[in-house]
């Protein structure tokens, strides 16, 4: 197993939004993290890279147990460079040309040669379809390019597993199939994901499990096609009744 | 205009730019540099909220914004020396300008670095960046692009703030004014050929401020 994430649990001002959260992901796994909205899936995969401090909590990363809630400076930064994160938002660095956005983290984080990063950076640039625009700043780019260059970056520093926080929920409708067509290209090279989305086509066809949360608790896990095909809980079956009947 | 009037202000005008040149642009600069320097300081440690230094700077910024800058000027320059603390007018100008304006610009800044969205901070250090690394690169350089024209105003006042030294005795633009005047009793003359002069040094200011900003804006200044 690659990452094994053990009874995550956190609360905001003493309300609780996880209550022990646990989730086992082998190479290779896309896992969609779905549920209604204020069910804990962002803060969840927000405490996976320490952007929230958990309550309590562990990770097993590759055999090497970290806590989500005591881990080190050093233990964070071992654990963020196995990752990469790509957000809502995009969180590009809007001073910084879409080439510059890629290989700043290799440069200044990572300390690696201009040359080096540089090849690196345009071979991801060219993987997500953005190699056109190395000297565009973000704000000339529309939302979807937007997104792209931030999985880009998270692919640049080769990640062994890649967090997507609802990355097409910011997007304008004709955006968002190029964004998911990235993806999907990702899952077929065997990229380890997880995702959390509200996209039911891309959970249901793309990932390979699925993560079922409400009210901060898992309420069901298991293969994407099991989840879909033949829900076991009740509020599963409402959650994907209610997502198929929105769509009509 | 009489002749003895004008002969007096196209003699005394060479004079004038001179010292412009020589004392009151020095001083501004220098000043300047100072402030900017305290300013960056005081906004990054309340922006990173370092306890204990943040009241500390909260303190400072209310006693200088709350004082005037002539009073200022004479505690430094007239006061402190009952203390044992003396220090040449020159100094002493730049001292209590660069402070002064720091105070201000302190929160210019302040509001710039809040403007950068915190996003991009958690996106630097999930790309592996540390705290310093990614305000090197990525916060302070937008907070400067947001702050330019307010930072470019505060260099425009202190320009003409700067006449104020003459009344700690540092032979600047305005003193030299002065100085003329006591010679030939021409004020209103005087006086306005040296705001002329102010006027001309803030208009080049405003200038390069423009041609600043132009530059800027193409290296992706634009706010997305």
């Amino acid at each position: 197993m690659m990452l094994d994430i053990q009874n995550v649990r956190k609360c905001f001002d003493g309300l609780p939004v996880l209550r022990g959260i646990s989730l086992e992901v082998e190479k290779g796994d896309v896992v969609a993290i779905l549920g209604p909205s204020g069910s804990g899936k962002t803060t969840f995969l927000r405490c996976l890279n320490f952007l929230e401090k958990a309550d309590s909590g562990q990770i097993v990363f590759d055999g090497r147990a970290c806590d989500l809630h005591a881990a080190t400076k050093a233990e964070i930064a071992q654990v963020r460079k196995k990752t990469a994160f790509v957000f809502q938002n995009y969180n590009l660095f809007l001073n910084k040309t879409v080439l510059q956005n890629v290989t700043l983290g290799l440069t200044v984080g990572a300390k690696m040669k201009k040359q080096q990063a540089l090849d690196i950076a345009i071979a991801a640039l060219e993987r997500v379809g953005m190699a056109d625009r190395l000297t565009s700043f973000p704000s000339q780019l529309s939302g979807g390019q937007q997104q792209r260059v931030a999985i880009a970056r998270a692919l640049a520093s080769s990640p062994e597993i890649i967090y997507f926080d609802e990355p097409t929920s910011a997007l304008d409708p004709e955006l968002i199939g190029e964004v998911l067509s990235v993806m999907r290209d990702l899952a077929r090279d065997g990229m380890t994901m997880l995702v959390v989305t509200h996209e039911m086509d891309f959970a249901r066809n793309v990932s390979n499990k699925v993560l079922f949360m409400a009210d901060g608790t898992v309420i069901e896990s298991g293969p994407s096609r099991d989840f879909f095909e033949n829900p076991q809980q009740e509020r599963s079956r409402d959650f994907i009744r209610s997502i198929l009947s929105a769509r009509q | 205009m009489n002749e003895r009037l004008w002969n007096i202000l196209v003699d005394s005008f060479p004079k004038l730019l001179g010292y412009g040149i020589r004392v009151t642009v020095p001083l501004t600069v220098l000043s300047f540099s100072l402030a900017l320097f305290i300013a960056v300081i005081v906004a990054l440690i309340q922006y990173a909220d370092v306890k204990g230094l943040r009241q500390l700077c909260r303190f400072y910024i209310w006693i200088i914004r709350g004082t005037p800058l002539l009073v200022q000027l004479y505690i430094v320059f007239f006061g402190l020396p009952s203390v044992g603390i003396k220090l040449e007018a020159f100094p002493a100008a730049v001292l209590v300008f660069g402070f002064n304006e720091g105070a201000y610009m302190a929160e210019t800044m302040r509001g710039a670095l809040e403007s950068v969205p915190r996003g991009q901070m958690e996106a630097g250090y999930c790309v592996g960046m540390n705290y310093v690394q990614i305000m090197a690169h990525v916060v302070l350089p937008q907070a400067f692009r947001t702050a330019f024209p307010a930072l470019s105003n505060s260099m425009i006042s202190m320009l003409k703030e700067t006449s104020m030294a003459a009344s700690i005795t540092v032979m600047e633009m305005f003193r030299q004014a002065q100085v003329i005047n006591g010679r030939v009793y021409e004020s209103l003359g005087l006086y306005c050929e040296v705001a002329l002069i102010y006027l001309l040094f803030c208009t080049l200011l405003t200038w390069l401020q423009r041609v600043c900003e132009k530059r800027l804006s193409r290296n992706g200044g634009i706010k997305a």
